[in-house]
C-alpha cells in the first residue's frame, strides 16, 4: 500500500506546530498503525530528519499509552486502541490525518505526544480506597454481590488513554472520572469514602481545565474499552447524593 | 569450534551466600527474620529517603507501602504515568494458597509446586515465603477494591491454571494484571497526594550512584527536557522489570528495558541466571519484518484446541484442504498422556522442532495450527465463544482471520525472564543498600516460572517483603554522611552518563537504533532462544562484540540530548542490551544442562527430553561484571533442597 | 451547598437540568392553554383573564401570575448563565481545534447552544409582542389576547420568527430532556429507551401544539 500521511509536527510544547505531509510506501495491510509509523520514522532517521514522536508501549491495547487522532477519530476508525488498529482498515492511496489529543488539560509535549498527568491528579484526588498494606481483613469477610462485582469490573477496565477527552466536543473528562468513581463507589470496600471521592475527583477534574459534559456521547463511542455513557449518569447521581449529604452535615 | 571471544573465558570466584534467611523449620523462617530485623523508629522514617525505580506491581506496591510506613519515597518511571507499567498486560491471574475450594491446596503445596515448576533452581526459603504471603496479597487487593471475579454467592472465584491440580488462581477476566496494577497505582496515588511520594514520570534511570560501597542514588534523565540529573537516597530499590526485550521481539512492552538492572550490575550487583528466559508457546506469529512486538494469547486455549502441522514438508495447501491423515498432531503423538497440555517449555520446543523441519505454517513457516474445529463440533460454537470469545476476537483483530472457521496460527515468543539481579533473602543485591524486587530479581522462579506466579511475586515483594526487610538495612545504617551533586563519585557517574549520550549523538552513522536491535534480537532468538547448543552460543559470543563495535561506528541518532528524543532513549537501551546479551549467552554456554526454560541440545534424554544435571549445576550462577567485553567472574550460590527433593520431570 | 453546586461543572449542569425542567413543565401548560384559541375568542380571552384571578381570594389579583413569572425569569436567568459559563469552559478546554473534523453527535445535540440563544431571543420578542405589546404590529389591546395573537400571525415575520423558534424548541427539548435526566442521575441502561421516547414525544407534542396556532391563523381556521 502507498499512503499519504499528514502528521502534526510540533518541536516542543512552546513552539508552533503544523501539519506536515509524508509519503509512505510498501505498507503491508498486516501492519499495525504504529508499525506503519515506525516505518516512516526509520526512513526519517536515515534521511537525517527528526522522527515523529508518539506515545506507545504495550502495543496490545491495555497500557493506554497510544493516543492518536486519526482522520478526526480518537484511535482511528475502529473501536480499539491505536496500537490495535491495522492498516487493512485503510485503502491503498488514502490520505490519513494524524493529530494529537486536543485539550487544554493535555498540552502537547512534542508532535503527537501529550501530557496526560491531569488524569493522574484526578485519581490522586480520591480515586483509591484507603487500605494501607497489612490492614486488610480476610478477603471473604465481605461478600460482594456478583452484579456489583461485574459493574465494578466493567468500569475498572478503563485504561486511562484519554480518548474520551480527545473525542468530546468540549474536552471533558467525565467518562474517565466516572469510570473510577463507579468502580470504587459500588463496592462495599469503597463505601466509607463514597461521598468525598466523587466530590473531590469532580472538583479536581474541573480545576484541571477539562470542559463540561453536554452528553454528546462521543466519549463512549471512542472509548476502546466500551465504558458506557450511562457511567456519567451514575456519577452525576453519586455527586448529587454526596452534595446532599455534605449539605446536611 | 573454538571461539576467539575472550569473554567466554570466565573465571570462578568465591561462592555467594545468602546470609539473611534464618535457620530452622522453613515455615518459621519468615517470622523469625521479621522479628530479628531491626526497626526504624516511626518518627525517624521521614528522614530516610528511598528511591524506587519502576511502578509496576512490585515498584508500585513497594512505593505505596514504604510511604505508608513513613519513609520519604522518590519514585521513577519512564512511562507518562505510573499506571502504564507493563504488569498491566498480564492476563491470566494470580496464585494464592487460600484453599477456598477445599481442594487440598496449602501453603506447602504452592511452595512445592513452585520449586518443582522452577525445575529445582530456586532457593527454598524464598519460595516458601512467597507461598505464605500469597494469602495476604488477595486480602490486600480485595480491600483496595480490585474487582476479582466472583461467584453468585458473592465470594471470590478461582480457576486452575498452568496445569496444576488445584484451583488457586484468582482472576479478573483476562485482565488480572491490569486490575492488580491499578490497585497498586491507586495506593501509590494516595501517597503522592499526601506528599509522601515524589513521583517522577517520564524519567528514566541511567545509572546507579555507589558511594563508599553503598547505593546512594541514581542518575536519571527527564525524557521531556532531556536533562540528566542526580537523585540521592539512603537506599535504592530497583523494580524495573525483566529483560525480555533483548530479543527485540517479545511480549514485553516496547519500552521495557534492562538499563536499570544492567547499570546496577556494572556498579557491582551480581547478575544471576541470565540465561533463564521463558518462552510462551501460544503467541500470535509474526507477519513480516515490520513486526514490532508479539502478542500473547492465554495458554488456556490449549485446554480445548488441538495443535497440528502438515505431515509433509512445505505443504502450502490451506488447512481445510489437508485431510485428517495428512496432519500431524505432534504433541498428542509424542506425549500421549499429556497431549496438548504439556508444560510451556516443552510445547514451545516441539513447535520449534516441527518448524525447523520445514513443516511450519503461515508466512515464513514460523507457526503451527491451533485448531478448534473439534472443540466446536463437540461443545458447539456458543460454548467455545463463551469460553474463549475475547481471545478469538483479539486474534481476529490482529490477523484478520476468523478462528471459528480457520485454525489459529501460533508460535512461541519470549515472555518472561526468570534471571535477574542476585538478591539475598532480604531482596538486597550484593551492593549494600540496593534492593531488587519483582521480575528484576532472580529469586523465586528458578529456571521456569509457573503461570499466574509473576503477579504473586511482584506484589509479595512490594507489599510485604521489601517493606519488612528494608527497615533492617536503614536501621543498621542510619544517616550516612551526606552525598550531594558535588561529591566526586557523583560527578564522575554523571559525567560518564552524559558522555554516553553525547557519543550516541555524535556517531551520526547510517544505521537506525531499531536495525541494531533487530539484528541482535534475531541472533539471540536463533542461538539463545528455545534450544541452545554449544556451537551456536559460541557463534553468538563471537558475533555480539562485532555488532557492538559496529553499533558504535554506525549508529545514527537524530536530534539532540536536550529535548524529547525517543531515538536517543532507544539507542541508549540497546547499548545495554548489547552487553547483557553477551552475558546471557555465556551463562547459557556455561550451564551445560537442560533445566526449565534453558534447553541445551547436548543435554537431553534418549527420548529428547530435557536432562537436568543436579550433580554439577544445582546452583544459581551469579556473575560479576569486570568490564565491557572482558570475561566476568562466576560466583555460585549452592542450592540446598531440604524440603522438596529434586526429581526429573517426565511428561511422556 | 449552593456554592459547591454552582462552582462545579456537574453542579451547574444540575442547575440547568432543574431550571430546564421547570420551563418545560411551564411550556406544557402554556401549550395546552394556547389550544383554547380553537374554541373561539370568548373562551380564549376568558382563560387569559382567569389566569389573572387564579388563587383569589387567597392571593391578590395577578399574584399567582407574578409568582410564575418570577420563577420563570429565575429559571431562564439560571439556565442561561450556567449555559454561558459552561460554554466558556468548554471552549477554553479545547483551544486548538482538530484539523480533520468529523461530526457524529446528533443534530439536536450539536444545536443546543445556538438553539438556546435563538430561544432566549425569541422569549424577549415574545414578551415584547404579546405581553407588553411594545413591538406588537397592530395596536396592542390589553385584555384581548385572541385578537393580539391573530395580529401577530397575520404578519409574515411573526410567523417566521415563531416557527423557527418552535423548531429550535423541539430540538432543544429532544436533547435537553434526556440530558437533564442523565444529569440528575435518573438515566440507566434499562430506562434509556423510555427516556429517549419521552423526550421525543415531548418535543413533538410541544412543537406541534405551539405551531398549530400560527398555522391555524394562516389557514384561516382561526380568525
Amino acid at each position: 500500500m502507498k499512503l499519504t500521511l499528514r502528521v502534526w509536527r510540533q518541536r516542543a510544547a512552546d513552539t508552533e506546530g503544523a501539519m506536515s505531509t509524508y509519503e509512505v510506501d510498501d505498507i503491508s495491510p498486516d501492519m499495525s498503525f504504529l508499525e506503519m509509523l515506525d516505518t516512516l520514522n526509520e526512513d526519517l532517521i536515515l534521511r537525517g530528519e527528526d522522527p515523529v514522536a508518539f506515545d506507545h508501549d504495550c502495543r496490545e491495547g491495555i497500557c493506554g499509552a497510544c493516543s492518536l487522532v486519526i482522520n478526526g477519530d480518537a484511535h482511528g476508525p475502529e473501536r480499539t486502541t491505536t496500537c490495535q488498529l491495522h492498516m487493512r482498515s485503510f485503502a491503498d492511496g488514502d490520505t490519513i490525518d494524524v493529530e494529537p489529543w486536543r485539550a487544554s488539560a493535555f498540552p502537547v509535549i512534542k508532535d503527537l505526544v501529550v501530557d496526560r498527568s491531569a488524569f493522574d491528579r484526578i485519581i490522586q484526588a480520591g480515586g483509591y480506597i484507603t487500605a494501607p498494606t497489612g490492614s486488610a481483613p480476610e478477603a471473604h469477610a465481605t461478600a460482594v454481590p456478583k452484579p456489583d462485582a461485574d459493574f465494578a469490573f466493567e468500569h475498572a477496565e478503563c485504561i486511562g488513554c484519554g480518548a474520551c477527552v480527545a473525542a468530546c466536543p468540549n474536552g471533558a473528562a467525565m467518562l474517565f472520572t466516572s469510570a473510577k468513581v463507579n468502580h470504587l463507589n459500588v463496592l462495599p470496600q469503597g463505601a466509607p469514602e463514597r461521598e468525598t471521592r466523587v466530590l473531590d475527583m469532580v472538583a479536581r477534574m474541573d480545576e484541571e481545565g477539562f470542559g463540561g459534559c453536554t452528553l454528546a456521547g462521543e466519549c463512549a463511542t471512542a472509548c476502546p474499552k466500551g465504558i458506557p455513557l450511562v457511567s456519567i449518569t451514575n456519577m452525576n447521581k453519586e455527586w448529587l447524593r454526596a452534595t446532599r449529604k455534605a449539605g446536611k452535615r | 569450534m573454538s571461539t576467539s571471544s575472550a569473554y567466554a573465558h570466565y573465571t570462578t570466584g568465591d561462592p555467594v551466600v545468602d546470609t539473611r534467611a534464618p535457620e530452622g523449620p522453613i515455615a518459621e523462617r519468615w517470622d523469625k527474620r521479621r522479628f530479628e530485623a531491626r526497626l526504624v523508629n516511626p518518627a525517624n522514617r521521614r528522614k530516610h529517603t528511598v528511591i524506587v525505580v519502576g511502578t509496576g506491581l512490585a515498584g508500585g506496591s513497594a512505593g505505596a507501602t514504604l510511604a505508608e510506613q513513613g519513609y520519604h519515597v522518590v519514585q521513577f518511571c519512564y512511562q507518562d504515568s505510573p499506571r502504564r507499567a507493563h504488569s498491566i498486560a498480564a492476563q491470566g491471574g494470580i496464585n494464592a494458597a487460600k484453599n477456598y475450594r477445599n481442594d487440598g491446596d496449602s501453603v506447602h503445596r504452592l511452595f512445592y509446586d513452585t520449586v518443582k515448576g522452577g525445575d529445582f533452581r530456586a532457593r527454598e526459603s524464598n519460595v516458601h515465603r512467597l507461598a505464605q504471603i500469597s494469602v495476604e496479597i488477595i486480602d490486600q487487593c480485595v480491600a483496595q477494591g480490585v474487582p476479582f471475579a466472583r461467584e453468585y454467592g458473592g465470594l471470590l472465584d478461582t480457576r486452575s491454571f498452568g496445569g496444576v491440580q488445584v484451583s488457586r488462581t484468582f482472576y479478573a477476566r483476562g485482565q488480572t494484571g491490569q486490575q492488580l496494577l491499578l490497585g497498586a497505582y491507586q495506593a501509590l496515588s494516595r501517597q503522592i497526594a499526601a506528599g509522601n511520594v515524589e513521583m517522577h514520570p517520564r524519567t528514566e534511570m541511567l545509572d546507579l550512584i555507589v558511594v563508599d560501597g553503598r547505593a546512594r542514588g541514581i542518575v536519571a534523565r527527564d525524557l521531556i527536557t532531556g536533562k540528566i540529573d542526580t537523585y540521592f537516597a539512603d537506599a535504592v530499590v530497583l523494580a524495573s522489570g525483566g529483560y525480555g526485550n533483548v530479543f527485540y521481539l517479545s511480549t514485553n512492552a516496547m519500552n521495557s528495558n534492562a538499563t536499570a538492572v544492567w547499570r546496577a550490575h556494572r556498579r557491582g550487583a551480581l547478575f544471576a541466571n541470565p540465561c533463564f528466559t521463558q518462552i510462551h508457546p501460544t503467541c500470535i506469529p509474526r507477519t513480516g519484518d515490520h513486526q514490532s512486538k508479539l502478542t500473547l494469547m492465554s495458554e488456556s486455549l490449549r485446554n480445548d484446541g488441538r495443535i497440528w502441522v502438515p505431515k509433509a514438508k512445505g505443504d502450502q495447501r490451506p488447512p481445510h484442504e489437508i485431510p485428517e491423515d495428512e496432519r500431524d498432531y505432534y504433541l498428542e503423538r509424542i506425549y500421549p498422556s499429556f497431549g496438548n497440555l504439556v508444560p510451556r517449555d516443552i510445547a514451545s520446543r516441539a513447535a520449534k522442532n516441527v518448524c525447523d523441519e520445514g513443516r511450519g505454517v503461515g508466512p515464513g513457516g514460523q507457526g503451527v495450527y491451533l485448531d478448534f474445529a473439534d472443540a466446536i463440533e463437540r461443545m458447539g460454537r456458543a460454548a467455545v465463544e463463551a469460553k474463549y470469545g475475547n481471545l478469538f476476537d483479539m486474534y481476529q483483530r490482529i490477523t484478520d482471520e476468523d478462528p471459528y472457521r480457520v485454525p489459529m496460527r501460533i508460535y512461541p515468543a519470549v515472555h518472561y525472564t526468570m534471571g535477574g539481579l542476585w538478591v539475598d533473602y532480604d531482596l538486597q543485591t550484593t551492593v549494600p543498600g540496593l534492593f531488587a524486587i519483582g521480575e528484576a530479581n532472580f529469586s523465586d522462579h528458578g529456571a521456569n516460572r509457573l503461570g499466574a506466579s509473576a503477579l504473586m511475586q511482584g506484589l509479595a515483594d512490594g507489599y510485604f517483603v521489601l517493606p519488612a526487610t528494608i527497615n533492617d538495612y536503614l536501621a543498621r545504617h542510619p544517616r550516612q554522611g551526606e552525598v550531594g551533586p558535588e561529591h566526586p563519585v557523583v560527578q564522575e557517574v554523571l559525567a560518564e552518563t552524559e558522555d554516553r549520550m553525547h557519543l550516541l549523538l555524535a556517531v551520526d552513522g547510517d544505521r537506525t537504533p531499531d536495525s541494531f536491535h533487530r539484528e541482535l534480537g534475531e541472533l539471540m532468538w536463533e542461538f539463545c532462544g528455545m534450544a541452545r547448543t554449544e556451537s551456536g552460543l559460541r557463534k553468538a559470543l563471537e558475533r555480539i562484540p562485532q555488532i557492538r563495535e559496529e553499533f558504535w561506528r554506525r549508529i545514527k541518532v537524530p536530534g539532540t540530548g536536550e529535548e524529547f528524543n525517543q531515538s536517543l532513549e532507544k539507542a541508549n537501551r540497546i547499548v545495554d542490551y548489547l552487553e547483557l546479551a553477551e552475558l546471557m549467552c555465556l551463562d547459557a554456554l556455561h550451564r551445560a544442562e537442560s533445566c526449565g526454560g534453558h534447553f541445551r541440545e547436548e543435554s537431553q534424554t534418549p527420548d529428547g527430553e530435557a536432562e537436568r544435571k543436579d550433580d554439577t549445576f544445582s546452583y544459581a550462577a551469579a556473575w560479576e561484571f569486570t568490564g565491557t567485553g572482558t570475561a566476568p567472574v562466576l560466583h555460585k550460590e549452592d542450592l540446598v533442597f531440604e524440603y522438596v527433593h529434586p526429581t526429573q520431570r517426565s511428561y511422556a | 451547598m449552593a456554592r459547591t453546586v454552582w462552582d462545579s461543572s456537574v453542579g451547574k449542569k444540575t442547575v440547568m437540568a432543574v431550571s430546564g425542567l421547570i420551563m418545560l413543565a411551564y411550556l406544557v401548560v402554556h401549550m395546552l392553554g394556547n389550544l383554547k384559541i380553537f374554541f373561539g375568542s370568548a373562551e380564549f380571552n376568558g382563560y387569559a383573564h382567569w389566569l389573572r384571578t387564579l388563587g383569589e381570594p387567597f392571593l391578590h389579583h395577578e399574584w399567582a401570575l407574578w409568582i410564575v413569572r418570577v420563577v420563570l425569569v429565575a429559571a431562564v436567568v439560571a439556565h442561561a448563565t450556567a449555559a454561558y459559563q459552561l460554554s466558556r469552559r468548554d471552549i477554553r478546554a479545547r483551544p486548538t481545534k482538530y484539523v480533520h473534523t468529523r461530526r457524529r453527535a446528533s443534530y439536536a445535540t450539536r444545536t443546543m447552544r445556538w438553539g438556546g440563544v435563538i430561544l432566549g431571543l425569541f422569549i424577549v420578542w415574545h414578551i415584547l409582542d404579546l405581553t407588553t405589546g411594545t413591538v406588537h404590529p397592530n395596536g396592542f389591546q390589553s385584555g384581548h389576547p385572541y385578537q393580539n395573537v391573530i395580529d401577530t400571525f397575520s404578519t409574515w415575520y411573526g410567523n417566521v420568527i415563531y416557527l423557527v423558534a418552535m423548531l429550535a424548541l423541539g430540538l432543544h427539548i429532544r436533547h435537553g430532556f434526556w440530558s437533564a435526566a442523565q444529569t440528575l442521575g435518573a438515566g440507566s441502561r434499562t430506562r434509556d429507551r423510555a427516556l429517549k421516547a419521552i423526550a421525543n414525544v415531548l418535543a413533538l407534542v410541544l412543537t406541534l401544539g405551539f405551531v398549530s396556532v400560527p398555522v391555524a391563523v394562516m389557514t384561516g381556521v382561526v380568525s
